[in-house]
């Protein structure tokens, strides 16, 4: 049954009805004993009051001829009641009494079956008199009664079920109502509205639902402002671009002065290898999301490859770059063209920020790191960075946001991890690779 | 016109400089919200042209601020979304206007022109003192209907005076109008100007108050 509703309705239907029909046994069994007591007990005095009423009666009328037999009344024909003599002549019986001995017991409680009727029959002797007086009852006037009784009982009962059903309903329906409430507010709410449900009215039987509901709709919402973050800053780093490509344009259409055209000339060619640059690294966050496989894993020698990147990343005079002896001499169990991306990266990120000073690049057991003399990372954004299109306050000019979302990557798909961290006791960024965070888990599986 | 540039990209940043300068305008630029406020405390602007998305906070958050100290210099935000909200949100935080990137470098020229008119309580694009009329839009001037020529210091020191003809304003006001804060100041500058400007437009166009300052003089 999908309906709590319905449920509900039924479950309360008919544990009632269970409970009434166990009433109605209860009763029909208990009445039924005490009547059979208290017409056992009306049989025995009719029997007895009979037989006092005979004794009375010396030489009794019929005593010689059974024609003689005398009505002795009607108790409407319930009871029947007949005097025998000791030597088995009837002498007097009821009017409606049946001709045979009622019972053969001499005295006490007796069941026979009369003319295919049965009876219960009480007999009383009364040697002194000659006399043997027997009453007694049809079962089946007994059992009518019963059920008189019974059906007396039911018939209110029968009448006030639908009322009974009805207010059950009624009051179901009562009891759910915060639920309805609930989701009509839902129903009518704008597709953006993500306003937490009401939970210190709620019933406590509701409120873990509410709750559970507000915990779902502040994860929703934290992911569509998330979204939202993502898609504003993407539009900010695609299209800021984009107008400064035109500004300096129509600069150089407009200008007459020979050196502020090529001023503009010159700032657009930047401009276009920037814009370059954000292509090349969208692509790259393209290719990297598309392909869903690890990449393969082979023995790579670093040291080439990132003297490559070294010697292709142009800086300025008064930045060095280092590369220890040990990054030279490393090899590891990677992907060259992950590695590659991810050591370009954070080796343009590194020249980008240092304006002046130096950048070393160190190896530890299965961990690379690098260290710039840039201005660092504020403490309240280092959890932010890594975040597409995230750039900090102190932000190069010539960035995207895009290169750690790459490095992250690039590594996850090495089993690679990258941890970024503000240097100790001087300003500056440290960024550390740990290999093989995949390959015991590799080898185990 | 002295504009405020807040844009933290390079090469925008240089664009607009270079491109407001065109068009007769002086332009100071600043990169952070921070370096905004203090210029902004400091200095007075005919306009800001503000970008949304700075990297030590929000535009409209700066432009909340500065409402709040009931600075009502002309505001026209630069942003890269464009969305009705994002507009809705824009102006309704005290922008004059609203650009989405990338623009046309005429139509941000000519929406500034509009939002420090309108901020002078004028309607009419052209300024008009006497016989007078200058044109901000083609940097043009003519004296009877006849054109005359001005220097682009000439015609900013001639648009200040004309805003508000009434008004004295002071050589260093002028020289603000006149000078960026790369821009060195010589010293008797806006006495050559004016002097330059009295040949070519009358000598009674402009009053000298010693001491004071300067204003249009009264017309007929």
């Amino acid at each position: 049954m999908r309906s709590l509703k319905l449920r509900l309705f039924a479950m309360l239907v008919s544990a009632t009805g269970i409970i009434w029909l166990a009433a109605v046994i209860w009763i029909y069994v208990g009445s039924r004993g005490e009547l059979e007591h208290v017409l056992d007990t009306r049989l025995q005095e009719a029997a007895r009051m009979v037989a006092s009423l005979a004794s009375g009666f010396d030489g009794l009328p019929g005593s010689s001829a059974p024609a003689a037999v005398q009505p002795l009344g009607s108790y409407e024909r319930q009871l029947s009641c007949q005097i025998w003599s000791l030597d088995g002549r009837m002498v007097a019986k009821s009017s409606g009494a049946p001709d045979q001995q009622l019972s053969p017991a001499a005295s006490g409680f007796s069941d026979r079956i009369i003319d295919g009727e049965p009876w219960r029959v009480f007999s009383v002797e009364d040697a002194d008199h000659n006399l043997r007086v027997m009453v007694g009852d049809r079962v089946g006037l007994r059992e009518r009664l019963v059920t008189d009784l019974i059906k007396g009982l039911m018939l209110p009962a029968l009448l006030i079920a639908p009322l009974l059903g009805a207010a059950i309903w009624a009051s179901v329906g009562q009891g759910l109502r915060p639920l309805r409430r609930m989701a009509q507010d839902l129903c009518a709410r704008e597709p953006d509205d993500m306003r937490h449900v009401a939970t210190d009215r709620a019933p406590a039987e509701v409120r873990p639902l509410a709750v559970a509901l507000n915990g779902l709709l502040s994860r929703v919402e934290a992911a569509r402002r998330h979204e939202r973050e993502v898609t504003a800053f993407a539009a900010h780093e695609l299209r800021t671009p984009l107008a400064g490509l035109k500004t300096q344009a129509q600069v150089a259409l407009a200008a007459e002065d020979p050196q502020v055209v090529r001023g503009a000339l010159e700032q657009i060619v930047t401009a276009v290898d920037r814009s370059a640059r954000l292509v090349r690294q969208l692509l790259t966050i393209a290719r990297l999301d598309s392909d869903t496989v690890d990449a393969p894993l082979a023995p790579v020698a670093v040291g080439p490859i990132l003297e490559e990147i070294v010697a292709a990343t142009p800086r300025n005079d008064r930045t060095t770059v280092t590369i220890d002896a040990s990054v030279r001499a490393m090899v590891l169990n990677t992907n060259a063209e992950c590695l590659q991306l991810a050591l370009r990266n954070l080796h343009e990120n590194a020249i980008q920020h240092t304006r002046e000073g130096c950048v070393v690049w160190t190896a530890g057991r299965n961990a690379i790191a690098i260290e710039d003399e840039g201005p660092g990372i504020p403490a309240d954004e280092l959890d932010q960075i890594g975040k597409r299109f995230f750039r900090g306050r102190l932000r190069s000019p010539v960035g995207s946001g895009l290169g750690l979302a790459i490095v992250k990557l690039a590594l996850a798909k090495v089993g690679a991890e990258l941890t970024i961290s503000n240097r100790e006791g001087r300003s500056g960024t440290r960024s550390e690779l740990t290999f093989g965070v995949r390959a015991t888990t590799g080898a185990a599986a | 016109m002295r504009i405020l540039v807040v844009e933290d990209d390079p090469i925008l940043s240089d664009g607009l400089r270079a491109g407001l300068s065109l068009t007769g305008a002086t332009v100071d630029a600043v990169e952070t919200c921070e370096d905004a406020d203090a210029a902004l405390a400091t200095s007075r602007y005919s306009a800001v042209v503000l970008d949304i998305m700075l990297p030590d906070g929000s535009g409209l958050e700066l432009l909340r601020k500065l409402r709040g100290r009931r600075d009502a210099t002309p505001v026209l935000l630069l942003t890269a979304r464009d969305s009705v909200g994002d507009k809705v949100s824009g102006l309704d935080s005290g922008a004059d206007d609203y650009l989405a990137k990338p623009f046309d470098l005429d139509e941000l020229a000519a929406r500034l022109r509009a939002i420090v008119r309108r901020e002078g309580g004028r309607a009419a694009p052209a300024m008009t003192h006497g016989a007078i009329v200058l044109s901000p839009a083609d940097l043009s001037a003519t004296v009877a209907g006849e054109p005359i020529n001005l220097s682009r210091r000439e015609f900013a020191i001639l648009a200040a005076l004309m805003e508000r003809p009434e008004q004295v304003r002071s050589r260093a006001e002028l020289e603000e109008r006149l000078y960026g804060w790369q821009e060195d100041v010589e010293s008797n500058a806006v006495e050559v100007h004016i002097h330059n400007l009295r040949n070519k437009i009358g000598k009674d166009a402009i009053q000298t108050l010693r001491g004071v300052g300067y204003r249009m003089g009264r017309t007929q």
